[in-house]
This record gives C-alpha cells, structure tokens and sequence, in this order.
C-alpha cells in the first residue's frame, strides 16, 4: 500500500463522481424546475432521501443489489467482467447515488430563478428550447452549477458508511481517507488519524471557503451595477 | 440467588457474538442479572477500551489484546482466562470439486473475490494471512482479497455473495440457519496459530456482581458445552 494511496482513490472518486452528478442531474433538475406533472413530488422525494437516510440503509440494499445473481449484479459482470462490490465502480455508484441531493437541489433552485419569462423571450426570438437552455438558462444559473459541483465535490469527499459497507477496504482501490483514518483510529495509529483528520478538515474548509468567496464577490457586483 | 440484580455490560469479539447472547440469555434465566452485549472487531473493541468505554468485561477473539490490557493494569488481576479457541474455515456457497485442495480452491479462476477479516484489527484475520503465506499463495492470491472490519462482515460479504469465498469462524457457520453452504472446509491447524480467545474481568467492574457471576458462569459446564456446540475447541483444564 502506499502511504498516499487512500487520498489517491478519494481524490479519484470525488473527480469521478462530481463529473457523473453533473451529468445526472442537471437534467433532473432542468425537468423538476420546470415540469408541472403530478409526479413531481414523488421524484423530488426520491432524489431528496439520502439526506435523511442513514447509510447503512443504502449500504444493505447496495450489498443485495450488487449480489453478482441479481438482476443489477449479473447484467454488470456480463458487461464489465467485475463484480460491483469491492470495486471502484460500486463505491462510485454508492457515492454518487448518496451525494445527489446536493447536486440536484442548488441547481434546481437557480433553474427555477432563471424564471419562465426568459425563457419565453428567448423563445420568441426564435430560440430552440436546448439553445435557450444553453444560451440563457445555464449562464443565469452559473451559480448554481458552481455551488452544485462543489458540494457534489466534498460530499463525495466525505462519503463514508456506505463505502464501509459495500468497499472491502482494499488498498488503493477501495480504501478512502474516511475508511483509512477509521482503521487508523481502530488500530491506535493516531499519527496517521492526525494526518489525514487535518488534511481533510484543511481541504473542506478550504474548498467551502473558496465557494462562498466567489458568491460573496458575485454578489457585491450585483449591488454596485 | 444475589440479593439485587445488576447489569454487566460485555464487549464481544464478532464471532462470538451469537454464542453469548445464547449465554447470557441463559444466564439471564439463572441468576436474574442482565448482560448487554457490544458486538465488534477484537481491535475495535480494544481501542475503545483504551479509551475508557464502560465495559465490564470483554471476550476477545485473541489473547494478546487480554494481555496487553493485564499489562497495561486495565484489568482485574488474575481474572484472565482462555474460553474459547476459535477454528478457521473457508466458506462458499459455489461448489467446487470434492479432490480440489484449499489452494486449488483459492486460486480458481471462478474465485474474484476472497473476503478475509481485516488482519490489523480481527484475530481469525491474522489467522487467515498466516493460512495464505503457509500455503504460499498471498502474492498469487492478493489481487481476490476484500478486508471485512470482522469475522462478521466477512461471512455477511459471501451470504450475500458479494464474495465467492470468505475466511471466517466455525462459529459463524454454526449459528447460520440457511443450509445452501455449499463448500465448508476446515482450515487444517498447522496452517495457523491457535486462536486462543482470553476474557477478561475490566477494572470498573471489579464490585459488579453480574459481571463476576458471568465470569463464573462462563467456566461452568454447561456454558462450556455450549461453546463446544458451537464450533469452538475448550482450553485444556
């Protein structure tokens, strides 16, 4: 193992995954800012529950679904030839399916901002709905997507019951910082716990800093105009 | 009968967690005290005491982290005991053909996954990596291996069949209702060192009168055959 490697697969997986969330969900949230169908509520309760389900929730079901005889499982190995537990796929299923409430709901929120007469505008000047989504919703709603990625980003960072119960710990695949500074804790090598404790705690902090910097500025702008 | 009935508070390794309730449930019955029982990793457990966890008395799945706590004056002198030694068995529920040896069986190529507990914190792991390097097959093998946090987790990552194959207590088979096991092989024993699994009395509870029955109780005959029933060897007298 290296002595890194832990910060290598969490690094990897926050990338990974914030890059998935974005895909996933601005879609989602495009549709649920704008639809009026009745199953809005129901859709938005589903993407809302990892908010306020514990992990080992997820980590159970994640460990049936990912069984190599279920549906999910053996459709997988067939296409890859890897089971999904213990790989680094399915920490990043787990992860991104864990962390989509804090993508899906800012951008839902600045979608909805962005407001119908812009939209409308845009289409009366001839605008198709995908170039008026690109030329004018995703601009006004750059905050959004800022805010989206970067808590997608440290949630993922911090990802830590579900990948305890479906990871395997294994060095430089599954293993990540929250499950290394556990064993480190478990096995009294608190130096190690030091290290990645601080570390972790230096980079959250400075990643929501830099978050807050940049609407804090925006916002100043907003005033001076 | 004990004039009051207390509590005693038991820190157990995982893969006797099954064993003692049925024991404690028992000497429930017995004695009208009550034991509430912590479940975890032998490591876990042992760092948590370190840390003043209010355990009363804690059944390690070794007898090193017993020892060291003894050292260390965390215990009720002369309280230490051997209850149990624990034997290794390698579970699947694939088959494999009934000729094939454990490293045959290990090394298949329809083994992706081996599930062994986490050897810095769970003794059955120790004594998995001992079976791996004795049979000379860790580098071969290194690649299939998933670490649980416990014996536990390792016989929940096959049940589950997230893995093919897992390393894991004789006991868990014995306390697992489903019958589709469908290889069970012992590890033989000069594979591994013996999984002596000490007790010990912690000092907080040294007045704590459930707690010293329980340590009593558990030397008596019939805690004893309980242990033997469950896929555990008894230290000799």
């Amino acid at each position: 193992m290296t002595e890194l490697g832990s910060v290598i697969v969490t690094a990897k997986l926050a990338f990974a995954s914030t890059i998935v969330l974005m895909i996933i969900a601005t879609p989602l949230a495009w549709w649920l800012a704008t639809t009026r169908a009745r199953i809005k509520p129901f859709i938005e309760a589903l993407t809302a529950l990892p908010l306020v389900l514990p992990p080992t929730v997820f980590g159970f079901y994640l460990l049936i679904l990912f069984n190599p005889e279920s549906f999910v499982g053996s459709l997988w190995l067939n296409i890859t030839g890897d089971t999904l537990a213990f790989s680094f796929s399915g920490i990043l299923i787990a992860t991104v399916l864990h962390s989509l409430p804090f993508v899906v709901q800012p951008l839902q929120n600045s979608f909805e901002s962005v407001g119908k007469e812009s939209m409308e505008a845009a289409a009366t000047l001839g605008a198709r709905p995908f170039d008026a989504f690109i030329s004018v919703a995703v601009p006004l709603a750059k905050r959004g997507f800022l805010t989206a990625a970067v808590l997608g980003f440290a949630h993922s960072v911090g990802e830590f019951g579900v990948i305890l119960m479906v990871g395997g710990n294994i060095p430089d695949k599954t293993r990540v910082i929250s499950i290394d500074i556990y064993t480190s804790v478990e096995i009294l090598d608190y130096a190690r716990a030091h290290m990645l404790s601080l570390g972790t705690l230096i980079f959250a902090f400075l990643t929501l800093l830099a978050l807050y910097l940049i609407n804090f500025r925006n916002s100043e702008h907003r005033r001076v105009f | 009968m004990p004039l009051q009935a207390e509590t005693a508070y038991l820190a157990v390794a995982s893969n006797f967690a099954a064993i003692a309730s049925k024991i404690g449930q028992k000497f429930e019955q017995k004695t009208k005290h009550h034991v509430s029982i912590v479940i975890g990793s032998t490591g876990k457990l042992y760092a948590q005491i370190l840390n003043g966890a209010p355990y009363d008395l804690f059944m390690s799945a070794d007898s090193l982290r017993p020892e060291l706590l003894e050292t260390d004056g965390q215990v009720v002198i002369g309280s230490r005991f051997t209850y149990a030694i624990g034997d290794l068995v390698l579970w699947s529920q694939q088959h494999f053909p009934a000729d094939n040896s454990i490293e045959d069986i290990l090394t298949a190529t329809s083994v992706r996954r081996i599930a062994i507990p986490n050897p810095k914190l769970a003794p059955f792991g120790v004594a998995a990596e001992q079976t791996l390097t004795r049979l000379g097959i860790v580098a071969t093998v290194a690649d299939k291996l998933v670490y649980a946090e416990n014996v536990g987790q390792a016989f929940s990552f096959v049940a589950t069949k997230n893995a093919d194959i897992g390393f894991v207590a004789s006991s868990n088979l014995a306390t697992w209702s489903n019958n589709d096991s469908a290889l069970v092989k012992e590890i033989p024993v000069h594979l591994f060192d013996p999984i002596r699994q000490d007790v010990v009395l912690l000092k907080r509870a040294s007045s704590n009168i459930a707690a010293i029955a329980f340590m009593e109780y558990l030397q008596s005959e019939e805690a004893q055959s309980i242990i033997a029933n469950h896929g555990y060897q008894l230290a000799p007298p």
